[in-house]
């Protein structure tokens, strides 16, 4: 009776899990020096470990921004990233290049945002999580969590 | 020759540790001055290359795309919407206190936006501009 109360409680605690993902305590400061600069320090979970590594290989074209890194730094960073990816069966083909908003498992999570909300200037980009995932930057993603800006609904 | 020693380990230590924007403008303007002679930095052809529209980049046309018209204001950067925080220095004591990292902003957003490395006569500039602006 005792272990089924405890699988009852894993089981009602692991939605809540995967809206958490704070940065392991062993984050490289490279990471947020480099990749939290001109966004989030996004958690390594939301991409599957191959499109990190197409990720850190195309850095010189990063969206449009030359984000090279030096080799040591890189290394050190793609190494981080591919041993914290998530699972690439959960998330789904993140396209090419790899983006974490074209995984089935975001689109999916964010199918009831309106258009109007999207193309607001104060998100600006779905890549802007903290513009409603007010928690984002402590990888906090949770539902109870979100604020939209003003007026949006 | 002793002196000479010690205005060396003064310099490297300068150089290595640099913590104020005092400092790492005197850092730019003695490249400047080794390249013009007689240079010395100026806060308001700091402010007219913060302002100048470059337009190379669709997104991010000048320095105000991101940074505001003010550099004493938040901005918000021009694609990702992440928020960015003040540039100045009387808005946000943080900025130009590491000098690598002030070198690694000037190399991205020189070449991104103006299209071109800065020289360091502009970079003397820029952080005048920034140190004075209130």
């Amino acid at each position: 009776m005792k272990r089924l109360a405890l699988i009852a409680l894993l089981g009602l605690a692991l939605p809540a899990f995967a809206d958490r993902m704070p940065l392991p305590a062993n984050t490289p400061a490279s990471f947020k020096a480099e990749c939290a600069s001109c966004h989030l320090a996004y958690p390594p979970a939301l991409l599957a470990a191959k499109d990190w590594q197409r990720t850190m290989a195309g850095l010189k074209d990063h969206f449009g921004t030359d984000a090279t890194v030096d080799a040591k730094t890189g290394q050190e960073i793609a190494a981080f990233l591919e041993r914290n990816a998530g699972n690439p069966d959960k998330l789904g083909s993140a396209g090419e290049p790899p983006r974490i908003t074209q995984t089935a498992r975001f689109i999916r999570k964010h199918r009831e945002v309106s258009a109007k909300t999207w193309s607001d200037p104060r998100v600006k980009s779905a890549a802007n999580c903290e513009a409603c995932h007010r928690n984002a930057a402590n990888g906090s993603f949770s539902e109870r969590e979100i604020t939209l800006p003003s007026g949006l609904k | 020759m002793r002196t000479l020693a010690t205005l060396s380990m003064l310099l490297i230590s300068i150089t290595a540790y640099a913590e104020t924007p005092q400092q790492i403008r005197q850092i730019y303007a003695s490249e400047a001055a080794a390249q013009q002679a007689g240079f010395s930095p100026s806060a308001k052809r700091g402010e007219t290359l913060f302002r100048q529209r470059f337009a190379l980049n669709d997104k991010m046309p000048a320095c105000t795309s991101c940074h505001t018209d003010s550099p004493l204001n938040a901005g918000q950067h021009a694609v990702t919407g992440k928020a960015v925080k003040p540039l100045a220095v009387a808005a946000n004591a943080e900025r130009f206190a590491d000098p690598a990292k002030v070198e690694k902003w000037f190399g991205r957003n020189c070449k991104e936006v103006v299209g071109r490395a800065c020289t360091p006569a502009e970079k003397a500039d820029f952080v005048a501009y920034m140190s004075e602006v209130r």
